[in-house]
């Protein structure tokens, strides 16, 4: 198998918590993994890990077949993991510009920052990707004063800037209106079209069932089953997920 | 390096940006330093009206060039410990432990140079310890400068056995005129520091990767975080900026006066903060200028001196700093709820 990511028994615990036991993940080439499971179940810290942002108690961590030991948030994105995370990861304050190139500014290798070029890189975004035609919103435009979708274009165009190769989207949905997340789901599918992998996390069955190739559920910290989309129907998947809820297995 | 993203958008038309929504946008930018400048040219109309003589005269500038850099100089670079989101109560002490070093290195070794530069070593590692504590432990910077502001002024006083030490030595040095010696018999040179202060925390703050850090880190650490910023290594040299700093304008002002007080810093502390807060950095972290601090440096600095000059006594200074700080800091709390 050509897997761009692969986990191989990831524990981690905080405390007396086991948030993760023993999981195995890997996402192929091209493929969109849906994860799927409750709250607290552990999406979000097996996504942290892949991330670079929490260190695994226990397991490896393979990218294009390379085994990864020194994965911090920095070295992810070298490798071409882009994240949009729950929270959104913005910084409110700062302007627009700031919030795109967060963490990984252009500038010389002084450390100087090039601040004509990230202005004019952003505009672009904007306009393009974005979708922000409206002249109320400039690259010196404060986050704050964006709407919730607004808020969460600029978490997913910066993702998307950085060439990346494996997407991760973290409950993308969350807050967005009807016709906001419609074009969410398109832009997942662009990435599937532009030859990339993603992985996306989200509540809602119905999301991830329409643009995943697979499913992944997690349960209180194991992988408690995975499908193939087009091998279940929507149906079964969400009795699945009700009696996963229920008694934690599948069967 | 892009991407899918760019090349399959459209290509839209775009807007002109309106007048209006680019003076918003100014506004917004700006606003706050306007602002602080307008307090200040209120203020000194208010003086020259009061005292015309007094401050229509070269000898008054003078006087404020020469004494405003003490506070000045680490009230710049406190200004990036406060956008970072963090606190620091210790600088004063650190003025004085740079000068222990200083007194030190130069009745061991008899080198100016070697003293000047141990002085701002100490100063400097003084200050990444406060940063030290605040990352490695978790301690809220403001309990742990408490801590260290007791600790070190109670190290310079056990080292001292709180005598003071003459500097008449330094006079006539390369560093004495460097630091404290006057432009053309008039422009202290404390002032020009202050200005190379300012425009390198300038540069830091807006032009290097170092300061939008500092930005990103006082703003929303988990986000920073997540993207991947150095939040911890961020604030470890912020502190250490200020130590920097201090031990600088402790040397400074010691020098001016040619004698080093144990004492040094003690009457620092508020009006240095004052100076950061009244220049519209915000307490809660990420937001703050240079421009700002700058400005109400001079606003601090000068208030004493009019206060006295336009006929109130020197029982006055206090309610009218207290007064000028509450009146700008509310004014800007409201102007930050408008222009957002």
């Amino acid at each position: 198998m050509d897997y761009i990511l692969e986990m191989r028994n990831i524990s981690k615990s905080f405390g007396d918590v086991h948030a993760l036991r023993d999981v195995d993940f890997a996402v192929e080439r091209n493929e969109v993994v849906g994860l799927l499971g409750d709250n607290g179940a552990g999406k979000s810290t097996l996504i942290k890990i892949v991330t670079g942002y929490y260190h695994p108690d226990s397991g490896e961590v393979y990218f294009n077949g390379k085994e990864v030991t020194d994965l911090s948030v920095a070295n992810a994105r070298k490798l071409g993991i882009e994240t949009v995370y729950q929270e959104r990861a913005l910084a409110v304050q700062q302007s627009l510009w700031r919030n795109i190139f967060m963490g990984r500014e252009l500038g010389n290798r002084y450390g100087f920052l090039d601040v004509n070029g990230m202005k004019t890189k952003t505009e672009k975004l904007m306009l393009g990707s974005m979708g922000f035609t409206s002249s109320a919103v400039a690259p010196e435009s404060v986050v704050e004063t964006f709407s919730g979708g607004e808020k969460q274009g600029v978490a997913i165009v910066r993702a998307l800037y950085f060439d990346a190769e494996l997407i991760i989207l973290d409950e993308p949905t969350m807050g967005l209106s009807l016709s906001e997340t419609r074009k969410l789901l398109n832009f997942v599918q662009d990435i599937k079209k532009a030859g990339k992998s993603a992985i996306f996390i989200d509540h809602n069955v119905f999301h991830v069932y329409s643009v995943a190739d697979r499913v992944v559920v997690i349960d209180r910290g194991r992988v408690a089953g995975e499908f193939m989309t087009e091998d279940i129907t929507l149906d079964e998947l969400m009795n699945k997920m009700y009696q996963v809820a229920q008694t934690g297995h599948m069967d | 390096m892009t991407s899918q993203v760019e090349e399959k958008a459209p290509k839209p038309i775009p807007q002109k940006r309106s007048f209006r929504r680019s003076l918003t946008i100014f506004a917004r930018r700006y606003g706050m330093q306007i602002g602080i400048f307008f307090v200040f040219l209120v203020i000194w109309s208010i003086f020259i009206i009061g005292a015309p003589k007094t401050f229509l005269s070269r000898e008054i500038y003078a006087a404020f060039m020469s004494t405003i850099p003490f506070f000045a100089i680490m009230a710049l670079p406190l200004t990036m410990v406060v956008i970072a989101g963090e606190m620091d109560l210790s600088f004063g002490s650190i003025m004085a432990v740079g000068m222990l070093m200083f007194v030190g290195v130069f009745q061991l070794t008899g080198s100016v140079a070697l003293a000047a530069v141990f002085c701002l070593v100490a100063g400097f590692l003084a200050g990444l310890l406060n940063g030290a504590i605040v990352v490695l432990f978790g301690i809220p910077s403001l309990v742990a400068t408490i801590g260290t502001q007791f600790f070190w002024r109670g190290v310079v006083l056990v080292v001292t056995g709180a005598k003071p030490a003459s500097l008449v030595p330094i006079k006539g040095t390369f560093l004495h005129s460097g630091t404290v010696g006057r432009i053309a018999g008039y422009v202290p040179s404390q002032m020009i520091w202050t200005i190379v202060v300012a425009i390198l925390v300038w540069v830091l703050l807006n032009r290097h990767r170092f300061g939008a850090h500092v930005y990103l880190t006082g703003d929303n650490e988990d986000s920073a975080r997540l993207m991947g910023v150095n939040v911890d290594r961020t604030r470890m040299l912020v502190f250490a900026l200020v130590g920097l700093a201090a031990a600088f304008a402790g040397l400074v002002a010691s020098l001016e006066v040619n004698y080093f007080w144990v004492t040094l810093g003690e009457g620092y502390l508020l009006r240095t903060l004052a100076a950061v807060f009244l220049g519209g950095t915000s307490v809660f972290g990420g937001t703050g200028t240079v421009f700002g601090t700058f400005i109400a440096c001079f606003i601090i600095g000068t208030i004493e001196a009019g206060v006295v000059a336009i006929g109130l006594t020197g029982f006055w200074t206090q309610l009218i700093y207290g007064l000028i700080i509450v009146v700008s800091v509310a004014m800007q709390a409201i102007l930050r709820k408008r222009l957002a």
